[in-house]
Protein backbone atom coordinates (compact mmCIF):
# COMPACT_ATOMS: atom_id res chain seq x y z
CA UNK A 1 0.00 0.00 0.00
CA UNK A 2 1.13 3.74 -0.64
CA UNK A 3 2.78 5.28 2.00
CA UNK A 4 2.02 8.77 3.71
CA UNK A 5 4.04 10.71 2.01
CA UNK A 6 2.15 9.36 -1.44
CA UNK A 7 -0.96 9.89 0.02
CA UNK A 8 0.35 13.84 0.71
CA UNK A 9 1.29 14.34 -2.97
CA UNK A 10 -2.05 12.31 -3.81
CA UNK A 11 -4.10 15.13 -1.90
CA UNK A 12 -1.56 18.18 -2.95
CA UNK A 13 -2.48 16.53 -6.38
CA UNK A 14 -6.20 17.39 -5.68
CA UNK A 15 -6.45 20.16 -4.15
CA UNK A 16 -4.21 21.77 -6.89
CA UNK A 17 -6.55 20.40 -9.96
CA UNK A 18 -9.36 21.64 -8.23
CA UNK A 19 -7.65 25.01 -7.94
CA UNK A 20 -6.74 25.57 -11.38
CA UNK A 21 -11.05 25.12 -12.73
CA UNK A 22 -11.90 26.90 -9.79
CA UNK A 23 -9.25 29.93 -10.47
CA UNK A 24 -10.42 29.28 -14.55
CA UNK A 25 -13.88 29.62 -13.65
CA UNK A 26 -13.06 32.73 -11.16
CA UNK A 27 -11.46 34.78 -13.47
CA UNK A 28 -14.01 33.80 -16.93
CA UNK A 29 -11.52 31.74 -18.11
CA UNK A 30 -12.89 28.15 -18.13
CA UNK A 31 -14.49 28.32 -21.88
CA UNK A 32 -11.54 30.26 -23.54
CA UNK A 33 -9.50 27.27 -22.16
CA UNK A 34 -12.17 24.34 -22.00
CA UNK A 35 -9.58 21.61 -22.91
CA UNK A 36 -6.88 22.34 -20.52
CA UNK A 37 -9.92 22.95 -17.53
CA UNK A 38 -11.48 19.57 -18.54
CA UNK A 39 -7.86 17.68 -18.30
CA UNK A 40 -7.64 19.09 -14.68
CA UNK A 41 -10.95 18.09 -14.05
CA UNK A 42 -10.78 14.39 -15.70
CA UNK A 43 -6.99 14.18 -13.90
CA UNK A 44 -9.02 15.09 -10.37
CA UNK A 45 -12.23 12.59 -11.35
CA UNK A 46 -9.75 9.70 -12.04
CA UNK A 47 -7.48 10.66 -9.62
CA UNK A 48 -10.24 10.04 -6.90
CA UNK A 49 -11.36 7.23 -8.93
CA UNK A 50 -7.84 5.65 -8.23
CA UNK A 51 -8.30 6.40 -4.58
CA UNK A 52 -11.48 4.12 -4.08
CA UNK A 53 -10.24 1.40 -6.55
CA UNK A 54 -7.08 0.97 -4.79
CA UNK A 55 -9.14 1.25 -1.08
CA UNK A 56 -11.24 -1.58 -2.34
CA UNK A 57 -8.99 -3.76 -4.24
CA UNK A 58 -5.61 -2.72 -3.38
CA UNK A 59 -2.48 -1.98 -5.16
CA UNK A 60 -1.54 -5.04 -6.41
CA UNK A 61 -5.05 -5.85 -7.73
CA UNK A 62 -5.64 -6.91 -11.45
CA UNK A 63 -8.57 -4.09 -10.90
CA UNK A 64 -6.21 -0.82 -10.28
CA UNK A 65 -3.73 -1.81 -12.63
CA UNK A 66 -6.45 -1.92 -15.71
CA UNK A 67 -8.21 1.36 -13.65
CA UNK A 68 -4.13 3.19 -13.86
CA UNK A 69 -3.66 2.31 -17.26
CA UNK A 70 -7.09 2.62 -18.83
CA UNK A 71 -7.47 6.14 -17.43
CA UNK A 72 -3.63 7.28 -17.94
CA UNK A 73 -3.99 7.00 -21.48
CA UNK A 74 -7.19 8.61 -21.43
CA UNK A 75 -5.68 11.55 -19.61
CA UNK A 76 -2.67 11.61 -22.02
CA UNK A 77 -4.79 11.88 -24.81
CA UNK A 78 -6.66 14.44 -23.36
CA UNK A 79 -3.55 16.60 -22.27
CA UNK A 80 -2.65 16.04 -25.98
CA UNK A 81 -5.65 17.36 -26.89
CA UNK A 82 -5.18 20.34 -24.81
CA UNK A 83 -1.62 21.03 -26.35
CA UNK A 84 -3.37 21.51 -29.91
CA UNK A 85 -5.70 23.71 -28.49
CA UNK A 86 -2.94 25.77 -27.36
CA UNK A 87 -1.68 25.32 -31.22
CA UNK A 88 -4.99 26.92 -32.12
CA UNK A 89 -4.78 29.72 -29.97
CA UNK A 90 -0.85 30.63 -31.09
CA UNK A 91 -1.62 30.28 -34.61
CA UNK A 92 -5.35 31.95 -34.41
CA UNK A 93 -4.96 34.72 -36.41
CA UNK A 94 -3.35 32.33 -39.56
CA UNK A 95 -6.41 30.52 -39.70
CA UNK A 96 -5.07 27.24 -40.05
CA UNK A 97 -7.26 25.85 -37.33
CA UNK A 98 -8.46 23.21 -40.00
CA UNK A 99 -4.84 22.18 -41.30
CA UNK A 100 -3.84 21.86 -37.36
CA UNK A 101 -6.50 19.33 -36.50
CA UNK A 102 -6.48 17.13 -39.32
CA UNK A 103 -2.49 16.93 -38.31
CA UNK A 104 -3.19 16.70 -35.25
CA UNK A 105 -5.68 13.63 -35.28
CA UNK A 106 -3.30 12.14 -38.05
CA UNK A 107 -0.35 12.64 -35.19
CA UNK A 108 -2.79 10.66 -32.61
CA UNK A 109 -3.34 7.51 -34.72
CA UNK A 110 -0.09 7.23 -36.41
CA UNK A 111 1.11 7.20 -32.26
CA UNK A 112 -1.82 4.63 -31.90
CA UNK A 113 -0.44 2.77 -34.54
CA UNK A 114 3.24 2.88 -33.59
CA UNK A 115 2.12 1.73 -30.49
CA UNK A 116 -0.10 -1.09 -31.60
CA UNK A 117 3.10 -2.30 -33.99
CA UNK A 118 5.33 -2.69 -30.52
CA UNK A 119 3.20 -3.81 -28.50
CA UNK A 120 1.88 -7.01 -31.05
CA UNK A 121 5.94 -7.69 -31.37
CA UNK A 122 5.85 -8.63 -28.23
CA UNK A 123 5.26 -11.62 -26.17
CA UNK A 124 2.94 -9.58 -23.89
CA UNK A 125 -0.17 -9.08 -26.51
CA UNK A 126 -2.23 -6.90 -23.52
CA UNK A 127 -4.45 -4.32 -23.63
CA UNK A 128 -3.20 -2.49 -21.00
CA UNK A 129 0.26 -2.93 -22.64
CA UNK A 130 -0.83 -1.10 -25.92
CA UNK A 131 -2.08 2.07 -23.00
CA UNK A 132 1.09 2.23 -21.36
CA UNK A 133 2.97 1.81 -24.41
CA UNK A 134 0.82 4.41 -26.51
CA UNK A 135 1.09 6.62 -22.94
CA UNK A 136 4.53 6.52 -22.71
CA UNK A 137 4.99 7.60 -26.78
CA UNK A 138 2.10 10.04 -26.79
CA UNK A 139 4.45 11.24 -23.78
CA UNK A 140 7.19 11.69 -26.19
CA UNK A 141 5.27 13.29 -28.99
CA UNK A 142 3.66 15.87 -26.21
CA UNK A 143 7.50 16.89 -25.69
CA UNK A 144 8.43 17.38 -29.32
CA UNK A 145 5.40 19.50 -30.11
CA UNK A 146 5.68 21.82 -26.89
CA UNK A 147 8.89 22.08 -28.03
CA UNK A 148 8.09 23.11 -31.32
CA UNK A 149 5.50 25.59 -30.17
CA UNK A 150 7.90 27.34 -28.24
CA UNK A 151 9.75 27.62 -30.98
CA UNK A 152 7.15 29.06 -32.99
CA UNK A 153 5.97 31.83 -30.08
CA UNK A 154 9.57 32.64 -30.07
CA UNK A 155 9.70 33.02 -34.04
CA UNK A 156 5.81 34.79 -34.26
CA UNK A 157 7.12 37.33 -31.15
CA UNK A 158 3.76 36.40 -29.14
CA UNK A 159 3.39 38.86 -26.85
CA UNK A 160 0.12 37.12 -24.19
CA UNK A 161 1.95 36.34 -21.19
CA UNK A 162 -0.77 33.75 -19.90
CA UNK A 163 -0.31 31.52 -23.31
CA UNK A 164 3.45 31.73 -22.90
CA UNK A 165 2.95 30.67 -19.19
CA UNK A 166 0.64 28.04 -19.70
CA UNK A 167 2.66 26.43 -23.12
CA UNK A 168 5.91 26.83 -20.47
CA UNK A 169 4.42 25.12 -17.67
CA UNK A 170 3.25 22.54 -19.99
CA UNK A 171 6.97 21.80 -21.54
CA UNK A 172 8.69 21.53 -18.30
CA UNK A 173 6.06 19.14 -17.18
CA UNK A 174 6.42 17.14 -20.57
CA UNK A 175 10.25 17.22 -20.52
CA UNK A 176 10.35 16.26 -16.79
CA UNK A 177 8.16 13.18 -17.71
CA UNK A 178 10.23 12.32 -20.97
CA UNK A 179 13.62 12.33 -18.56
CA UNK A 180 12.08 10.56 -15.47
CA UNK A 181 10.89 7.91 -17.51
CA UNK A 182 13.91 7.10 -19.35
CA UNK A 183 16.05 7.65 -16.02
CA UNK A 184 13.76 4.80 -14.84
CA UNK A 185 15.15 2.78 -17.69
CA UNK A 186 18.62 3.64 -17.06
CA UNK A 187 18.55 2.95 -13.39
CA UNK A 188 15.49 0.40 -12.81
CA UNK A 189 16.65 0.26 -8.88
CA UNK A 190 16.95 3.74 -8.44
CA UNK A 191 14.12 4.25 -5.95
CA UNK A 192 13.30 8.34 -5.61
CA UNK A 193 11.95 8.13 -8.89
CA UNK A 194 8.61 7.06 -7.23
CA UNK A 195 8.35 10.24 -5.55
CA UNK A 196 10.06 12.78 -8.31
CA UNK A 197 7.12 11.80 -10.88
CA UNK A 198 3.98 12.57 -8.78
CA UNK A 199 5.72 15.96 -7.35
CA UNK A 200 6.44 16.69 -11.47
CA UNK A 201 2.68 16.41 -11.64
CA UNK A 202 1.78 18.52 -8.81
CA UNK A 203 3.83 21.48 -10.71
CA UNK A 204 1.51 21.35 -13.39
CA UNK A 205 -1.72 22.39 -11.77
CA UNK A 206 0.47 24.69 -9.35
CA UNK A 207 1.73 26.73 -12.33
CA UNK A 208 -1.66 26.39 -14.32
CA UNK A 209 -3.29 27.96 -11.60
CA UNK A 210 -1.04 31.21 -10.85
CA UNK A 211 -1.32 31.32 -14.56
CA UNK A 212 -5.50 31.94 -14.66
CA UNK A 213 -5.24 33.40 -11.23
CA UNK A 214 -3.03 36.13 -11.10
CA UNK A 215 -2.79 36.98 -15.09
CA UNK A 216 -5.30 38.30 -16.55
CA UNK A 217 -6.11 37.16 -20.38
CA UNK A 218 -5.07 40.56 -21.47
CA UNK A 219 -1.32 41.33 -20.00
CA UNK A 220 1.57 41.18 -22.61
CA UNK A 221 5.36 40.52 -22.35
CA UNK A 222 8.42 42.02 -24.38
CA UNK A 223 8.88 38.53 -26.73
CA UNK A 224 12.67 39.14 -26.47
CA UNK A 225 12.59 38.40 -22.39
CA UNK A 226 11.93 35.05 -23.07
CA UNK A 227 14.49 33.99 -25.47
CA UNK A 228 17.46 32.37 -23.00
CA UNK A 229 19.97 34.04 -25.79
CA UNK A 230 19.41 37.54 -25.37
CA UNK A 231 17.99 39.24 -28.60
CA UNK B 1 17.96 4.82 -26.92
CA UNK B 2 17.47 6.07 -23.11
CA UNK B 3 20.47 8.15 -22.93
CA UNK B 4 19.32 10.02 -25.88
CA UNK B 5 15.85 10.12 -24.49
CA UNK B 6 17.53 11.53 -20.99
CA UNK B 7 19.69 13.91 -22.77
CA UNK B 8 17.15 15.28 -24.96
CA UNK B 9 14.45 15.56 -22.06
CA UNK B 10 17.02 17.26 -19.53
CA UNK B 11 17.90 19.56 -22.25
CA UNK B 12 14.37 20.57 -22.90
CA UNK B 13 14.19 21.15 -19.14
CA UNK B 14 16.55 23.36 -18.79
CA UNK B 15 15.28 25.24 -21.50
CA UNK B 16 11.78 25.74 -20.49
CA UNK B 17 12.73 26.31 -16.96
CA UNK B 18 14.49 28.90 -17.68
CA UNK B 19 12.46 30.34 -20.01
CA UNK B 20 10.05 30.45 -17.66
CA UNK B 21 11.54 31.99 -14.96
CA UNK B 22 12.34 34.84 -17.53
CA UNK B 23 8.73 34.87 -18.10
CA UNK B 24 8.27 35.36 -14.25
CA UNK B 25 10.77 37.66 -14.13
CA UNK B 26 9.56 39.95 -17.17
CA UNK B 27 6.63 40.56 -15.63
CA UNK B 28 8.05 42.53 -12.35
CA UNK B 29 10.81 44.40 -14.46
CA UNK B 30 8.43 46.70 -15.43
CA UNK B 31 7.40 47.86 -11.85
CA UNK B 32 9.81 50.34 -10.23
CA UNK B 33 10.96 49.25 -6.45
CA UNK B 34 10.33 52.00 -3.50
CA UNK B 35 12.50 54.22 -2.17
CA UNK B 36 12.12 52.54 1.22
CA UNK B 37 12.86 49.19 -0.16
CA UNK B 38 16.03 50.75 -1.89
CA UNK B 39 17.21 51.91 0.95
CA UNK B 40 16.77 48.31 3.19
CA UNK B 41 18.11 46.47 0.31
CA UNK B 42 21.22 48.98 -0.65
CA UNK B 43 20.31 48.95 -4.57
CA UNK B 44 21.15 52.34 -6.06
CA UNK B 45 20.64 52.31 -9.58
CA UNK B 46 20.95 48.65 -10.70
CA UNK B 47 20.66 45.54 -8.91
CA UNK B 48 23.10 43.05 -8.58
CA UNK B 49 23.53 39.54 -7.92
CA UNK B 50 25.77 39.64 -5.14
CA UNK B 51 22.62 41.19 -2.92
CA UNK B 52 20.19 38.46 -3.83
CA UNK B 53 20.46 36.72 -0.86
CA UNK B 54 20.15 39.44 1.61
CA UNK B 55 17.10 40.93 0.00
CA UNK B 56 15.82 37.09 0.47
CA UNK B 57 16.96 37.09 4.11
CA UNK B 58 14.46 40.29 4.08
CA UNK B 59 11.59 38.63 2.35
CA UNK B 60 11.65 35.66 4.54
CA UNK B 61 11.25 38.16 7.76
CA UNK B 62 8.02 39.05 6.33
CA UNK B 63 5.01 37.58 6.58
CA UNK B 64 4.04 35.46 3.54
CA UNK B 65 1.91 36.31 0.42
CA UNK B 66 0.17 33.24 -0.47
CA UNK B 67 0.26 34.08 -3.77
CA UNK B 68 3.69 34.66 -4.29
CA UNK B 69 5.83 31.60 -2.15
CA UNK B 70 6.20 29.63 -5.38
CA UNK B 71 7.28 32.18 -7.92
CA UNK B 72 10.13 33.00 -5.25
CA UNK B 73 10.63 29.48 -4.73
CA UNK B 74 11.23 29.32 -8.85
CA UNK B 75 13.31 31.92 -8.69
CA UNK B 76 15.99 31.02 -5.98
CA UNK B 77 16.26 27.82 -8.17
CA UNK B 78 16.80 29.88 -11.16
CA UNK B 79 19.32 31.70 -9.60
CA UNK B 80 21.13 28.75 -7.72
CA UNK B 81 21.66 27.31 -11.04
CA UNK B 82 22.70 30.55 -12.16
CA UNK B 83 25.44 30.37 -9.66
CA UNK B 84 25.87 27.07 -10.42
CA UNK B 85 26.45 27.83 -14.05
CA UNK B 86 29.07 30.86 -13.39
CA UNK B 87 30.97 29.04 -11.72
CA UNK B 88 31.41 25.90 -13.91
CA UNK B 89 30.25 26.48 -17.38
CA UNK B 90 31.41 30.48 -17.63
CA UNK B 91 34.67 29.57 -16.65
CA UNK B 92 34.98 27.74 -20.17
CA UNK B 93 32.49 30.07 -21.89
CA UNK B 94 33.37 33.74 -21.01
CA UNK B 95 30.26 35.33 -22.52
CA UNK B 96 28.38 33.61 -20.23
CA UNK B 97 29.62 35.65 -17.40
CA UNK B 98 27.91 38.63 -18.64
CA UNK B 99 25.13 36.89 -19.10
CA UNK B 100 24.58 35.10 -15.87
CA UNK B 101 25.20 38.33 -14.05
CA UNK B 102 22.92 40.23 -16.04
CA UNK B 103 20.32 37.27 -14.68
CA UNK B 104 21.05 36.97 -11.50
CA UNK B 105 20.98 40.51 -11.23
CA UNK B 106 17.36 40.58 -12.81
CA UNK B 107 16.44 37.80 -10.15
CA UNK B 108 17.65 40.27 -6.77
CA UNK B 109 15.26 42.82 -9.13
CA UNK B 110 12.42 40.12 -8.86
CA UNK B 111 12.84 39.43 -5.05
CA UNK B 112 13.07 43.34 -4.46
CA UNK B 113 9.78 43.67 -6.04
CA UNK B 114 8.47 40.84 -3.80
CA UNK B 115 9.56 42.49 -0.96
CA UNK B 116 7.55 45.55 -1.52
CA UNK B 117 4.63 43.93 -1.89
CA UNK B 118 5.04 41.81 1.26
CA UNK B 119 5.71 45.08 3.12
CA UNK B 120 2.26 46.81 1.79
CA UNK B 121 0.21 43.64 2.22
CA UNK B 122 1.70 43.37 6.05
CA UNK B 123 0.92 47.52 6.19
CA UNK B 124 -2.63 46.37 4.73
CA UNK B 125 -3.06 43.42 7.70
CA UNK B 126 -1.89 46.07 10.69
CA UNK B 127 -4.24 48.28 9.56
CA UNK B 128 -7.04 45.91 8.84
CA UNK B 129 -6.06 44.94 12.70
CA UNK B 130 -6.02 48.20 14.03
CA UNK B 131 -9.62 49.06 12.34
CA UNK B 132 -11.07 45.86 13.83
Amino acid sequence: MPGSIDYVIWILGWVLEASVVVCALSTRSFRRYLCLNLYMLFCLLFSIGRYQVLSHYGLSSAQYSYFYFYSDALLTIFLYLALITLYLHVFDEMKVGKYLRLTAVLLLAGTALFSYAVVQQSQQKMLTGFFYELSQNLYFVGLVLTYVLWGAILKLRETRTRLIQLVLSLGIYFSAFAATFALRNIFPSFQMIQYIVPVFGCLLPLAWAYAFWRLPEDARMAPARLAVVPR
Amino acid sequence: MATLIFLFSAAALLQFFISYCRSLIAASIKQPISAEVRDVTGIASAASGEDFVRVVQLLQLCPERPEDGSRIRAINAYFRLLTLMRSTVARVVPALVNWTDMERGQCTYFAAVALDRRIAFSRDMLAQQMDA
